[in-house]
């Protein structure tokens, strides 16, 4: 690379920006299962999805998730020249 | 349980592992230089880097671990899965882009690029050395494992036969290779189990597969005589005069009147159906006397909506107990916050080309390992319900579960898992050689190497690395693979992350506080972990109650921990000026 780099330009940049964002939306998601593992298990007995109950549904979501979001930054950050 | 080895088992288990040996000395042509022996030249393609995330990835944590954990506890199992993927978002959201465009050939560069500091390659090369190490016992337990039924040999030659073949991919070519046994293992473990779950769902469930007759719900006693001899129930264990294959479904849901088999099912199906069935599941008592070390096998006819929600492995979560929550809490961070923290995941983003191919990379490596996990859920399930599961062994549902089906599909999935191990083992062995070599005796003792120097002195690392992996392999038998990932996991988080974090968002972080927080986050977790009453009982062989740690699991008190040192020592110490960065 050859030139100055600071941690911090990697904060301020607009891919920073977006993935923040879509890192606080998985938090919100994981920290619920989590909620609901430690403190109401008894609701992940409902069955939601098919048959399937919401102990079953929230896991595959959390997955489905993860890969959702990971490819909306990438579209997101399609237009935005970094390759530092 | 004794096992009979087939010729075809083992020409099929040959021909991958040469294969992926003999591979690996035809790509050694390319990685003669230090930045191709340590980061691939950098010219990997995002996709095959993606994968090879995957490959890296999907150890036998994931693969044996979590299959016999399902198999054997249900829905608990599957929280690994959760987790593992879960921190595939720090490291993307978090990590990825700032660490590719910091570092160079380890993750010290990354960490150490603002600073150019001695201690803080120290602290961070020693963190990847243990880190690395504690993720190694695993893979070698698990292919110790794998070797017992395939080949019928004891399970040390599996673990010094993976620790041979991995030094000599490592030594051979390092990333280069490291990255094409990956991406095949990555790619063949996805497509395998992609296959056998279509299996398990056309097969439906059946009520005592595998069983000859009626189901035996008989306990079975495990003997092991103060002279070495093995009985079962009382007398010699033989062929004939063995444990018997476990893991049935006892019936279905009343819908299927005297129906013993449900035919093929649809993905959503299998799940409710087998949530309104009977499953018998096996736990196992020991108990010590002047006869030796008996253990009991005991059966359990238990519901399948009570197995297919959490509450089986971590039994407080159901029974409200405080510790056992606390536990769950603190592995469900560990997993969250430790993947963007192992080393030998951070290595791979030095083998693109920019931070665009990092992003694209990791995004497919979470498509590919994502699509593993669900598939997880019923290879467990499956296996559990197979008729054919080894109560003596939580690591080998998988590859038995494949046997269930026939002896071919049985030495294909054993060897893709063996593979398996070796694509793990070889990300993990390049880690541990970058660490010493580079960041150890290069950078930190001054060392001054040429190119060739380089190359050679990660390899003499490699072959140490390799020597201490398969001892450690043999030591550690008994665990379950994925509670042994677990230790890495919290090790990796405390350690690492916090330096990693502050680096990149607290402007005022200094070369004292990263090294403190390296330091406090490793000992920390590493002392809980060894005064922890997990590791009293497995490895010691003390009372759990002796250990003075009030949880096993570290991270809920050293990820927040090492946040804490961070920032008071970098208050407390001046602010450097930002060092220009070499990479």
């Amino acid at each position: 690379m050859g030139k100055d780099h600071h941690p911090k330009d990697h904060v301020s940049s607009p891919s920073r920006t977006i993935g923040m964002r879509l890192f606080l939306i998985y938090v919100l998601l994981y920290l619920g299962f989590m909620g609901i593992v430690l403190f109401r298990p008894d609701v992940l007995s409902w069955r939601p999805l098919g048959g399937v109950n919401l102990a079953i549904a929230y896991g595959m979501g959390l997955i489905a998730a993860a890969f959702v979001l990971s490819l909306i930054y990438m579209v997101a950050c399609r237009g935005i020249s970094q390759d530092t | 349980m004794l096992y009979d080895s087939s010729p075809m088992a083992i020409a099929i288990f040959a021909s991958f592992v040469l294969g992926v040996i003999g591979l690996s000395f035809w790509l050694g042509r390319k990685g003669q230089s230090a930045k191709g022996y340590y980061a691939a030249h950098g010219e990997i393609h995002w996709f095959v880097n993606g994968i090879a995330f995957a490959g890296d990835y999907l150890s036998a944590a994931s693969f044996l671990g979590i299959c016999g954990m399902i198999a054997f506890y249900g829905y608990d199992g599957f929280l690994y899965s959760i987790g593992f993927l879960a921190g595939w978002i720090v490291a993307l959201f978090v990590i990825a882009e700032p660490i590719k465009a910091l570092g160079k050939f380890t993750f010290a560069d990354a960490l150490d690029a603002r600073f150019n500091s001695r201690g803080i390659k120290f602290a961070v090369a020693i963190s990847t050395l243990i880190v690395s190490i504690f993720y190694l016992i695993p893979q070698m337990v698990g292919a110790g494992h794998l070797i017992v039924p395939l080949l019928g040999l004891p399970h040390a030659v599996g673990v010094i036969l993976v620790g041979v073949a991995v030094t000599l991919i490592v030594v051979t070519a390092g990333m280069v290779s490291t990255t094409w046994v990956q991406f095949i293992k990555g790619s063949l473990l996805v497509f395998f189990c992609g296959v056998l779950t279509i299996m398990i769902l056309n097969r439906g469930l059946l009520v005592n597969a595998g069983q000859q007759g009626d189901e035996d719900l008989r306990p079975q006693v495990h003997t092991r005589t103060p002279e070495g001899r093995v009985l079962v129930n009382g007398r010699p264990q033989t062929k004939e005069n063995d444990l018997r294959p476990v893991g049935t479904l006892h019936a279905l849901p009343a819908k299927y009147g005297d129906a013993r088999e449900t035919g093929p099912l649809r993905p959503l199906e299998y799940l409710s159906t087998l949530e309104e069935s009977k499953i018998v599941t096996w736990s196992a008592e020991k108990h010590t006397d002047e006869k030796g070390i008996h253990t009991t096998y005991m059966p359990t006819i238990r519901e399948g909506k009570d197995l297919l929600k959490p509450g089986g492995y971590f039994k407080g979560l159901s029974s409200g107990s405080l510790t056992d929550r606390l536990n769950f809490a603190s592995l469900m961070l560990a997993l969250f916050c430790g993947t963007a923290s192992l080393p030998h995941i951070l290595i791979r983003y030095y083998t693109v080309k920019d931070a665009a191919a990092a992003r694209k990379s990791t995004v497919v490596g979470i498509a590919a390992i994502g699509g593993f996990y669900v598939l997880t859920l019923y290879l467990g399930l499956g296996a559990m319900t197979s008729g054919y599961l080894d109560p003596t062994s939580t690591n080998m549902a998988a590859p038995l579960l494949a046997k269930s089906f026939n002896e071919t599909l049985f030495a294909v999935i054993s060897a893709i898992a063996f593979t398996t191990v070796l694509g793990t083992v070889s990300g993990l062995i390049m880690a541990g050689s970058g660490a010493v070599a580079h960041d150890l005796i290069e950078n930190c003792f001054g060392v001054t190497m040429n190119d060739h120097e380089k190359v050679r002195a990660g390899k003499i690392a490699a072959v140490f690395l390799g020597v201490a992996a398969m001892v450690l392999g043999i030591l550690f038998k008994n665990f379950n693979v994925s509670f042994l990932v677990g230790w890495a996991f919290h090790i990796a988080a405390s350690a690492n992350l916090p330096a990693l974090v502050m680096l990149l968002f607290w402007p005022r972080t200094t070369k004292h506080g990263i090294i403190a927080a390296v330091t406090v986050g490793m000992v920390s977790s590493l002392g809980w972990i060894l005064l922890s009453a997990d590791t009293f009982e497995k490895v010691y062989g003390l009372p759990r109650g002796d250990s003075p740690i009030p949880f096993s699991q570290p991270g809920l008190v050293t990820i927040p921990l090492g946040f804490l040192v961070l920032v008071l020592v970098s208050l407390l110490t001046p602010r450097q000026e930002p060092h220009q960065v070499r990479a």
